[in-house]
């Protein structure tokens, strides 16, 4: 890459960073001066903040556009035409095995996607400055990355398979709603808002190529109908691993406790 | 000054954890399964150097920018104890940042093509961008919509599980209804429109009000913004789909 063009790259991507805060700065600046009508404490250190903010998107968008973009939408389809020729090696029967590797692949994009997925930090440090440091930043991000792993995984068996999108959503909304009722309170609203965030800069754009590479390769299948609908399942799977981890400290909490309770004495601490 | 320089070093650093596991699942798929070697790794090793100090940028403007204004804007609309202007700002804020969201534009020109195979609308330039523009504002309607009734709940204590399992009836009865090409899109939808400079200043928005309103929990009345701001539009945008 020349110099140059580098530097152009980092401007275009600056002014798409602008436009996009533009409207959000808008509504701020505006309702600041005519309806609260007072200055923001510390009005220095908050614009060097957001032109922080907008430069570090901007680097991050052009880094992943050079760096990681590329090779991750070209393996995606790669191993998806790898997987489809390869279940047609002979074999009249396409068997699970033969997409094994398109799976894993799924998987490892889906975790590996979500852990550097910068609003899932913001929401993590905020979770960890209200619970008092109570909620470790780095466990609830993998808590959703797992989430997003099987959910990346299990929509790429759906379109691979052919079963209709609203019955797995469904079965998944039953399984939230359970949790919601059964977890300890104070996480599912983290929770809520863990599915919501996981899906942004960096997931989308690598796991729709894989969506829409998988949909065109195998017949069939409509990119349209059957493209879409993965970016649900990876909003849906976190709510289910991080409600599933809280249940399962508070069911080890109890456990510890009742061991300590039923205990000699003196291991009680 | 030499302090920040250690501290924004530290943070470059920091980054590298979080990119690790990219970097090996693309490398060991490259290597191991497809079996081809690097294309132009130098200029990969430069993406990765911007892409780190580009997270680290964006961290420290967080805590430095974002959050402080989420946050004291809503302590200011909480002492200033007008609900309407509150409310007219939370509409604003989704709506404002949704509009113009790249991602949207792009899934509502594809939602048009969709409906477009499938004989919904005619398929002229005009009739598919009478659709897509529609599609577009109402998502942005519904974002605004979202987190109005987020902040109601906030202030009124209401808890959000209720709101989210009715969200979840509502989207389960009208997906019965609603024209299949337009199913999947409506699910994505709700995914798409939760940027990452919105979430942020959400998420510091809902907590700054919990906070600032005696008797909230800002643990489980602050979180919740964005899951509503999820939701709604999955279901405005499966009327949407059956009204057209």
């Amino acid at each position: 890459m020349e110099p140059g063009q580098g530097l152009a790259r980092v401007l275009t991507a600056l002014g798409d960073t602008l436009l996009d805060v533009a409207p959000i700065v808008i509504v701020l600046v505006g309702f600041q001066a005519f309806v609260l009508r007072k200055r923001l404490p510390h009005m220095r250190r908050t614009m060097i903040g957001i032109v922080y903010v907008v430069l570090g998107l901007a680097l991050f968008l052009v880094g992943l556009e050079q760096a990681l973009f590329p090779l991750g939408k070209t393996m995606a389809q790669q191993l998806s035409s790898f997987a489809h020729g390869h279940a047609q090696d002979g074999y009249s029967v396409v068997t699970w095995g033969d997409y094994i590797w398109l799976y894993l692949f799924a998987a490892a994009i889906g975790f590996s996607t979500t852990v550097a997925e910068p609003s899932l930090m913001a929401v993590a440090i905020k979770a960890r400055e209200v619970s008092g440091g109570a909620i470790n930043p780095w466990g609830l991000r993998l808590a959703v990355a797992v989430g997003v792993a099987i959910g990346v995984a299990l929509g790429c068996f759906r379109i691979v398979s052919g079963t209709s999108l609203p019955f797995f959503i469904m079965a998944g909304y039953g399984i939230v709603i359970v949790q919601a009722v059964l977890a300890p309170r104070f996480i599912v609203p983290l929770a809520f808002d863990s599915g919501g965030v996981t899906t942004s800069t960096v997931t989308v754009p690598l796991v729709a190529a894989l969506g829409l590479g998988l949909a065109s390769t195998i017949e069939g299948r409509s990119p349209l109908i059957d493209g879409f609908g993965l970016i649900a399942f990876a909003s849906l799977f976190p709510m289910i691993t991080v409600m599933g981890y809280a249940h399962f400290s508070a069911w080890r909490h109890r456990r510890l406790t009742r061991l300590s309770d039923n205990g000699d004495g003196p291991e009680e601490d | 000054m030499f302090q920040g320089f250690v501290t924004f070093g530290r943070l470059i650093v920091g980054t590298l954890r979080d990119l690790a596991p990219i970097i090996v699942v693309i490398a060991f798929f490259q290597t191991f399964v497809i079996e081809q070697p690097f294309p132009d790794l130098e200029s990969i090793l430069l993406g990765l150097v911007l892409v780190m100090t580009g997270l680290a940028l964006f961290i420290q403007g967080l805590e430095m920018g974002l959050f402080p204004i989420g946050e004291s804007m809503a302590g200011a609309f909480a002492r200033k104890g007008s609900l309407a202007w509150l409310l007219a700002f939370a509409f604003a804020l989704g709506f404002g940042t949704t509009v113009a969201e790249p991602a949207l534009i792009a899934v509502a020109a594809e939602a048009a093509r969709a409906a477009a195979e499938a004989g919904l609308i005619g398929g002229g330039e005009a009739a598919l961008g009478d659709y897509a523009d529609g599609l577009r504002y109402t998502v942005a309607i519904s974002v605004g919509a979202a987190l109005v009734l987020g902040v109601l709940r906030i202030i009124m204590g209401w808890p959000v599980h209720y709101f989210i399992i009715g969200g979840y009836l509502i989207v389960v009865v009208i997906t019965g209804f609603a024209p299949p090409e337009i199913v999947g899109i409506a699910y994505d939808a709700g995914g798409v429109t939760t940027s990452t400079v919105t979430v942020p200043l959400v998420a510091a928005l809902g907590i700054g009000l919990a906070s600032a309103i005696r008797g909230r929990n800002p643990m489980i009345d602050g979180f919740g913004l964005i899951a509503f701001a999820s939701l709604m539009p999955m279901i405005f945008v499966l009327i949407y789909g059956m009204i057209f």
